[in-house]
């Protein structure tokens, strides 16, 4: 695929939006959406550990898994590989940077297990992404679920002040919410083709 | 075929292997923050390996504050007042958090890390939770299935608690019972004794620990419990105070006016003692002399179901409608229940619609 990385980048925040269009890292993407500075915070983390646990992966799947044979091993290989990354990313934060722990850190066990991270890197080995293209893919994708999560986040705290009918309250209006944001963003596809 | 599956376990092992290694080493490295000292209540100072949450932390110094959840910070029990070091507030935590409380400086302590000094406030109570060895002195038998223990301690030798509070009484295996219980029992003696506690123990058929208490429990057996424990205190107001509860939630009530009567109290007070039949009355007695001793202290036994209506020309029926001999001042009232939850629930509805607010009547429920 001889795709410019620089427009992997763009599209993967908009036309091809991991949130919005595939639907991947939904639930901490619920949950912490219910302020605006607090998605934030999750956000960046998720930036922070898509882009390099995807040049990571690369790494470990061009390097490891492929000369040896056991591309199979992707997912278990994969996940192992973003949970000791995120728990040493964490160690590391919480023990030099404590300004930057208590503001990203707290957030990074939440998305140990985030789906949207674990796809992104599924995804490089699918499309078959050059190194580059990879990490354009995961900042991209980083970035672009930020956006989602604080487009929510924003909605969310205006709703607040809003009637909702009882059985709505929650998860119930969020999903609805983040439904009619996938929509809109549809008016997105077709400009440009990654995949 | 074995040759693939055995590589396939040896390389997902070994890199995952390799990862936990490496993860190992980096916490023994990064997550060292040496010997840390928390200040509690600027009286005590505990010197501590600092890395873990400070819920854990005093646990593991036997200092036990409430936890449902295990430190997952998902039943906000584990509060307490954090005065320094200790980190900014986590979103975490604000969910658990009135405002108040976070103008306070109230913490979830399994939130807050411990990595450098801190210094706490958490309730005196708290310090005084430990676990107590005793021998029983005395066991008095009041009724046909209510008895009294009185243990006299032996490890640690006093006990501080406030009158109204609880402990819990262990019981060890037992015949057929296979495995140790705790349960609560409140104390029915005045704090002012700290060498010894009382529990007022009814027989609960098929219960564990009160079979034991009630069948196996001899004088001069040991026994252990922890406390004590709850915060079903007499309020320092000048306030009416009435009582109400039967059975064996007599025991918390015996210990308040027992302390009482040694301040010579003289807030008014009514106790309703609600019964079945004239062999549940007990300790009328002693309940007698506080009526001599403390002019404003009167007792109100009703009995629902008297043997025969001849035998006992007291109250008869339930206690509520006779809470009107003693309320005089709804404002200035305040209610003290011991009891089934739901005695509680239809005395504390029935007081309510009496007019006394719900903020003053405090209660102990006992399933």
């Amino acid at each position: 695929m001889e795709i410019n990385a620089f427009i992997i980048f763009i599209a993967s925040i908009f036309t091809s939006n991991i949130l919005l269009t595939n639907f991947l890292g939904m639930c901490s993407f619920l949950s912490v959406s219910k302020e605006v500075e607090s998605s934030v915070g999750l956000g960046l983390a998720v930036v922070f550990v898509m882009t390099l646990t995807t040049a990571l992966n690369y790494v470990v799947y061009h390097m490891v898994l492929v000369p040896l044979n056991i591309v199979y091993l992707q997912y278990i290989i994969f996940i192992i590989v973003i949970a000791a990354f995120v728990q040493l990313t964490e160690m590391m934060l919480e023990r030099f940077s404590p300004v930057l722990y208590y503001s990203l850190g707290i957030f990074l066990p939440l998305i140990t297990v985030n789906c949207a991270i674990l796809g992104v890197s599924l995804f490089m080995i699918i499309r078959n992404y050059s190194f580059l293209q990879s990490i354009a893919f995961g900042a991209g994708g980083g970035l672009g679920w930020l956006l989602a999560i604080l487009a929510l986040a924003g909605i969310r705290q205006k709703v607040r002040y809003k009637f909702v009918p009882k059985g709505l309250q929650g998860a119930g209006l969020s999903m609805i919410i983040t439904g009619i944001m996938a929509m809109a963003f549809i008016g997105f596809s077709g400009i440009v083709v990654i995949q | 075929m074995i040759t693939t599956i055995l590589t396939t376990i040896a390389i997902v092992g070994g890199m995952a292997g390799f990862l936990a290694l490496l993860l190992v080493v980096a916490e023994m490295f990064f997550a060292n923050y040496g010997e840390v000292i928390i200040d509690i209540n600027g009286k005590r100072k505990l010197k501590v390996k600092g890395g873990s949450s400070l819920l854990s932390t005093l646990n593991e110094n036997k200092i036990y504050l409430a936890s449902a959840c295990g430190g997952r910070g998902s039943c906000g029990f584990c509060k307490c007042k954090v005065r320094s070091g200790g980190g900014p507030l986590l979103p975490t935590e604000k969910p658990f958090l009135s405002p108040d409380e976070i103008k306070d400086n109230v913490r979830l302590s399994c939130q807050v890390k411990v990595k450098e000094d801190i210094a706490i406030i958490i309730p005196e109570e708290i310090f005084n939770v430990r676990q107590f060895a005793g021998v029983v002195s005395k066991i008095e038998d009041h009724t046909y299935d209510i008895k009294e223990l009185t243990i006299q301690l032996t490890q640690p030798t006093e006990i501080n608690f406030k009158a109204g509070q609880y402990v819990q009484l262990q019981s060890p295996r037992y015949g057929k019972i296979k495995q140790k219980v705790s349960r609560a029992y409140s104390i029915s003696s005045s704090p002012d004794h700290t060498d010894y506690i009382q529990l007022i123990i009814r027989r609960v058929p098929d219960g564990i620990c009160t079979t034991w208490v009630h069948d196996f429990l001899k004088e001069g057996d040991e026994v252990s419990f922890t406390g004590p424990f709850g915060d079903f205190f007499i309020q320092d107001t000048r306030a009416d105070m009435l009582f109400v509860a039967g059975g064996s939630g007599k025991a918390p009530i015996k210990a308040m006016l027992e302390y009482l009567d040694a301040r010579n109290s003289t807030r008014r007070m009514g106790y309703f003692f609600g019964a079945r039949s004239r062999k549940d009355l007990y300790l009328d007695d002693l309940f007698a002399t506080w009526e001599k001793s403390m002019r404003n202290f009167a007792y109100y036994p009703v009995l629902s179901q008297p043997t025969e209506q001849c035998e006992w020309d007291g109250r008869c029926g339930y206690v509520m409608p006779y809470f009107d001999e003693f309320i005089q001042d709804v404002n200035n009232t305040e209610a003290y229940l011991c009891g089934s939850p739901g005695m509680i629930a239809a005395v504390v509805k029935y007081l309510v619609s009496k007019g006394i607010p719900k903020e003053k009547i405090y209660f102990d429920s006992f399933a």
